[in-house]
């Protein structure tokens, strides 16, 4: 989905399933086995090698951007719907962007990421 | 994308507003998967109606109010309340009302209000080969895999969407490629534990960490691998990793025409198994039990009834039903009540303050339940099958003299 994010790179090691993975009150990853757990991707530009988890995640991931704490942008290895809807549903409702980019951790070389329309 | 031509009337508007901004966003998701065009659903199940905060009530409300109404049979999945055992809920009262509001706005749309995570055990349950669209990430693995029907992972939002329009994007678990075992699991199973139910769950936690979002044949296990050691299974694997369907050679339908020929294969041994469920699992005293995650089926609670006969819990003990099922065994669900038990209907002991303050773990037979818990209510976990559960909750300290034993 189209859109350019820019921030600090958070690279997860594992897929993150938002739902009971990540809180929307702060923007921090709380699930007990993930790697990254205690990490903030709020205002992040995130990459994920593919979704997990719940299909709530697109409410969590919508609350977060109505909430102002989600990533400023996700990239993910594989296509998923549960984030992209959730994203799309987000920027409907209150017209905030978290743009999705479906590509691969080799683009991934600097800090920054641009992303663009997939 | 193709779009006919009913499809583009409804993005311009002549079918009302709700369904137009629905296929909206389905158009717009459908090209962020690459769907070349949409496919006519028999059926959705959706997952929205649990209340993660504003985001969902606002775009339900919005949706109910714009006149939404479904157009395929539509069940609900659980919500953040029992309704018909209220007293039960412990949480805040302001966040209680909204998920009430949300709650009815789906039912408002036509959505059945079945609140279970398990509608593969509704009567209407979906046959082989149905197209349809749901939410529930373990409903969907048991849809694809158990079912034979065909359904992607749709997510909270989505699932309305299609529900609303009667379509979804043609691509993935809906199309034969998608279905296509890319990966072999190879399990080792010790002949102990051929029998054991929580062997499904660790073969199941095992398959998400190992499969992500792959299709994987899972060879090793046998005809003992009913409907729900299967649910067990994709409920795990829906949670430690993104399955959304798994073939189990010689048992689920399609194990034959979609395992062939897949790009690599993995062994997991017995040693594995045992790692990976003692991954999950704390330490400490036994302080409550809770079983039914997803939902107990009616055969469930008739057997776990059988082990509770006569006998009575030490600790608290839940078992999480639908209320379709509850209805249909209201005497095995007496006599888990004359042993201690709490019933909870609608919603999970995961999902909603319900438990209270637990002095030490709470054991459980569901990988899930041990997944999400930790971070959702803030307890410790300690794994066992549902018949050591049983004899734990009766002595008040951990027995375990299965797979863990």
């Amino acid at each position: 989905m189209a859109g350019i994010a820019s921030g600090p790179l958070v690279v997860l090691d594992e897929g993150l399933s938002f739902w009971g993975g990540f809180d929307p009150v702060d923007g921090v990853v709380i699930d007990r086995s993930h790697p990254q757990r205690g990490v903030s991707l709020s205002g992040k530009v995130v990459f994920m090698p593919h979704g997990r988890g719940s299909s709530s995640s697109s409410s969590v991931l919508a609350e977060a951007m109505r909430l102002g704490t989600a990533p400023a942008g996700i990239v993910l290895g594989e296509p998923d719907s549960i984030l992209v809807i959730g994203s799309l549903v987000a920027r409907w409702l209150y017209g905030v962007a978290c743009p999705i980019y479906v590509g691969c951790a080799g683009e991934l070389g600097r800090g920054h990421v641009e992303l663009g329309t997939t | 994308m193709y779009l006919t031509e009913d499809e583009k009337a409804m993005l311009g508007g002549e079918a009302g507003e709700a369904i137009r901004i629905a296929m909206d966003l389905l158009v717009e998701a459908a090209a962020a998967m690459d769907a070349p065009r949409l496919l006519e659903i028999s059926g959705a199940h959706i997952d929205g109606c649990l209340y993660h905060g504003r985001a969902g009530l606002d775009f339900a409300t919005a949706l109910a109010t714009a006149g939404g109404r479904v157009v395929v049979p539509t069940t609900l999945n659980v919500s953040s309340l029992d309704l018909l055992h209220p007293e039960l809920y412990r949480g805040d009262r302001g966040e209680a009302e909204a998920s009430r509001q949300l709650m009815t706005a789906y039912e408002d749309m036509g959505c059945r209000p079945t609140w279970t995570c398990a509608p593969y055990q509704l009567p209407e349950r979906p046959g082989f080969g149905e197209q349809v669209a749901w939410g529930e990430s373990n409903a969907i693995v048991f849809a694809n895999s158990v079912l034979g029907a065909r359904t992607n992972r749709y997510g909270d939002f989505l699932d309305i969407c299609c529900a609303l329009t009667g379509r979804a994007p043609a691509t993935g678990l809906h199309t034969d490629a998608g279905r296509r075992a890319t990966l072999v699991l190879d399990i080792e199973v010790p002949e102990a534990w051929k029998d054991d139910d929580l062997l499904y769950v660790a073969v199941g936690l095992a398959l998400g960490q190992i499969a992500g979002t792959e299709v994987a044949l899972i060879e090793g296990l046998d005809g003992r691998a009913g409907e729900d050691r299967l649910k067990a299974l994709g409920a795990a694997a829906a949670s430690s990793g993104a399955v959304g369907m798994f073939h189990v050679s010689n048992v689920t339908p399609e194990a034959e025409t979609f395992g062939g020929e897949p790009d690599r294969r993995v062994r997991v041994t017995g040693r594995e198994l045992i790692a990976t469920l003692r991954s999950l699992a704390g330490d400490g005293q036994l302080g409550a039990v809770s079983l039914g995650t997803p939902h107990a089926s009616a055969a469930e609670i008739e057997e776990l009834a059988i082990l509770c006969a006569g006998r009575r819990a030490k600790v608290p003990f839940f078992v999480n039903t639908g209320r379709d099922v509850a209805a249909r065994v209201s005497e095995s669900l007496e006599t888990l009540r004359e042993f201690g038990s709490t019933i909870v209907t609608d919603t999970c002991t995961y999902l909603t303050p319900i438990l209270g303050q637990v002095e030490g773990v709470v054991m459980t037979n569901s990988g899930k339940w041990a997944y999400y818990a930790p971070a959702n209510i803030g307890v410790d976990v300690a794994f066992g099958n549902t018949k050591d559960c049983v004899e734990s909750a009766v002595v008040g300290e951990i027995v375990n003299t299965g797979l863990l034993g």
